[in-house]
């Protein structure tokens, strides 16, 4: 097994009364794309916001390159390395694109080669570059949100359900973008519900259910065991083809 | 392709030739102003007179949008509900009294530059002590109310009662004069229309507050976080910035403002009161609500929408006066629910 870059044990998360999170184990290794799937409800977007800080673990731990990071702030894990995409995308709207990028680059001004790079895979941003984010469409606004995540190097970048309402054509854009960055040898944990898309792309998979990991391996075995599909997520992928 | 090496540090900027598509101006809320007063000058009939209405209107919507900016940014980054905020002015206020009055004799010095010197002064120790009052008010009084709207209502006005008998207990209960410097005083005529000085200098000052703060929201880093930390506060968090920071700093800012805009507002009434702040903060309430909550540019339009009408039917309809702002809110609100500017927030 390669070596770990994030590592959740026994992780339990309460959001006022509600118990979401009820002692979640998760190992994502070090240069691979992590999938986490499970069905509505199932705790996968309040595990990475638990990761991220902006919910705090009640218990367990969240070990980031070996440092347990479950109580640590927000900013402070964003400045370990770790970057966000949320759902929502959480782009600001009333600031241009070249702004949304400008405050994710931390060290100040961003690097032209690397913009270069960004662009190479989301043309749409150079073209809207001093554009509102507001004014732009869905998928662009997610192009928005995850060039913010990697306009600096990150060790590590969580994205949750980066391809939800988006159309078909917008998520090949999408497959090739993290194929860039799988080459890059970014650690990613990605959140999807979308089966063929992260079949493609997921190195290793956890399923998650009532606030657990009930299953673990890698993606190439559960993309080929049928049975494994059926038990864990009610369904085949082939279904989804 | 493969990851760039990441080399010098540049701010790029693309170029592209496609034709964009262009996003519509929302111009309506700033015709409001000129179609109202040029609405109002057959109304009111003599040119002069209207001219003296329409710029003691502008300056008195200035001092106003000096008092309630503050407010209006710390109610959108913080969603802070800050019922405290006239504390600030009516502190500011006697805080000026610190300099101008031991210094009466440059205030009353038929020297501009004296003049200048000791409002300047005033001004300055006006906004470090409400600034240093908004730090600790942030602090003891705030903080501990964060998202909680209605402990926030009940305990920043405590804090506006508690300020305004600190002030008596300073101050002593009695009306403090506060008289204009001697080359402030006095009109410029422009033809038939008289202007006072004190309005064309609270024009001004307004005006350059408004350019500054502008200038900061868009042209700086700090600024950007602002703006960003209104719509999603988390989300700047996630990019890694400390925005507790951000709302100590706003906090401390907004109540140096009202500071200044107490100064302001002392030296155009020439009379203070413990409770000026809490006087004018129901005007304040109304303009941050109809420029949009959050909004800095729908709070100058909102203050000198305020003030002008105010003016207006104070002149036409003097019974009217009182229920000017109200009628004036409402009809805003019918129009546009959310305000002038709506601030998007998540």
């Amino acid at each position: 097994m390669s070596e770990l870059l994030l590592e959740l044990s026994g992780v339990h998360t309460h959001i006022g009364q509600y118990h979401i999170l009820q002692g979640v184990d998760l190992a994502v290794p070090k240069g691979g794309l992590t999938v986490l799937l499970g069905r509505n409800g199932a705790g996968k977007t309040t595990t990475l916001r638990t990761i991220m800080g902006l919910w705090q673990a009640s218990a367990g731990s969240v070990r980031f390159e070996g440092r347990d990071i479950a109580a640590v702030k927000t900013p402070d894990i964003a400045q370990a390395g770790i970057a966000y995409v949320p759902e929502s995308m959480a782009i600001f709207s009333d600031l241009t694109v070249r702004e949304n990028l400008y405050l994710a680059a931390r060290q100040g001004e961003m690097d032209e080669k690397r913009l270069d790079w960004i662009f190479g895979f989301f043309p749409a941003l150079k073209k809207f570059w001093n554009y509102p984010a507001g004014n732009l469409s869905g998928g662009q606004k997610q192009m928005v949100a995850i060039a913010r995540a990697i306009v600096e190097p990150r060790k590590l970048i969580l994205i949750d359900e980066p391809t939800k309402g988006l159309a078909p054509a917008i998520i090949q854009g999408m497959i090739a973008a993290f194929k860039e960055l799988k080459a890059t040898d970014t650690t990613i944990l990605l959140v999807e519900q979308n089966f063929n898309f992260v079949r493609s792309l997921g190195d290793t998979v956890a399923v998650m259910d009532d606030g657990r990991v009930v299953h673990a391996g890698t993606m190439a075995e559960l993309s080929e065991d049928r049975d494994l599909q059926q038990k864990l997520l009610g369904l085949s992928m082939d279904a989804h083809q | 392709m493969s990851e760039p090496n990441v080399s010098a540090a540049v701010s790029p900027a693309p170029t592209f030739s496609e034709a964009l598509p262009k996003i519509p101006m929302d111009w309506a809320p700033l015709l409001l102003v000129p179609v109202l007063a040029l609405l109002m000058l057959p109304l009111v009939g003599s040119f002069p007179t209207w001219v003296t209405l329409t710029i003691a209107g502008l300056a008195m919507g200035m001092m106003i949008f000096i008092m309630a900016s503050g407010l209006t940014l710390v109610f959108g980054l913080m969603d802070v509900l800050n019922f405290g905020h006239g504390a600030f002015v009516s502190v500011g206020a006697f805080a000026a009294t610190l300099v101008l009055l031991p210094l009466r004799g440059w205030v009353e010095a038929d020297s501009v530059l004296l003049n200048l010197g000791v409002v300047g002064l005033a001004i300055v120790v006006a906004m470090l002590v409400t600034g240093v009052l908004g730090w600790a008010f942030e602090r003891l009084i705030v903080m501990p109310v964060y998202g909680q709207h209605l402990k926030q209502i009940l305990i920043t006005m405590g804090g506006m009662i508690v300020a305004e008998q600190m002030i008596t207990v300073i101050w002593g209960p009695e009306q403090i004069p506060l008289p204009l410097p001697e080359t402030f005083r006095g009109a410029l005529i422009f033809g038939d229309a008289a202007i006072e000085k004190y309005r064309l200098i609270a024009v001004a000052v307004g005006l350059a507050v408004f350019v500054t703060m502008f200038l900061v929201l868009n042209r700086t880093k700090i600024g950007l976080l602002i703006r960003a930390g209104v719509e999603n506060g988390e989300m700047v968090e996630a990019l890694g910035y400390r925005i507790r920071r951000l709302f100590v700093g706003v906090f401390v800012a907004g109540s140096a403002l009202a500071g200044l805009g107490g100064v302001m507002w002392g030296l155009y009434k020439e009379t203070l009161t413990a409770a000026m702040g809490s006087e004018i903060m129901v005007m304040v309430f109304i303009v941050i609500i109809i420029g949009g909550l959050g909004s800095v540019g729908g709070c100058f339009l909102g203050a000198v929408l305020v003030a002008l009408v105010a003016n207006y039917t104070g002149f036409l309809i003097p019974k009217l006066a009182l229920a000017s702002n109200i009628l004036l809110m409402v009809a805003i609100l019918l129009w546009r629910p959310q305000g002038l500017y709506a601030v998007v927030k998540r």
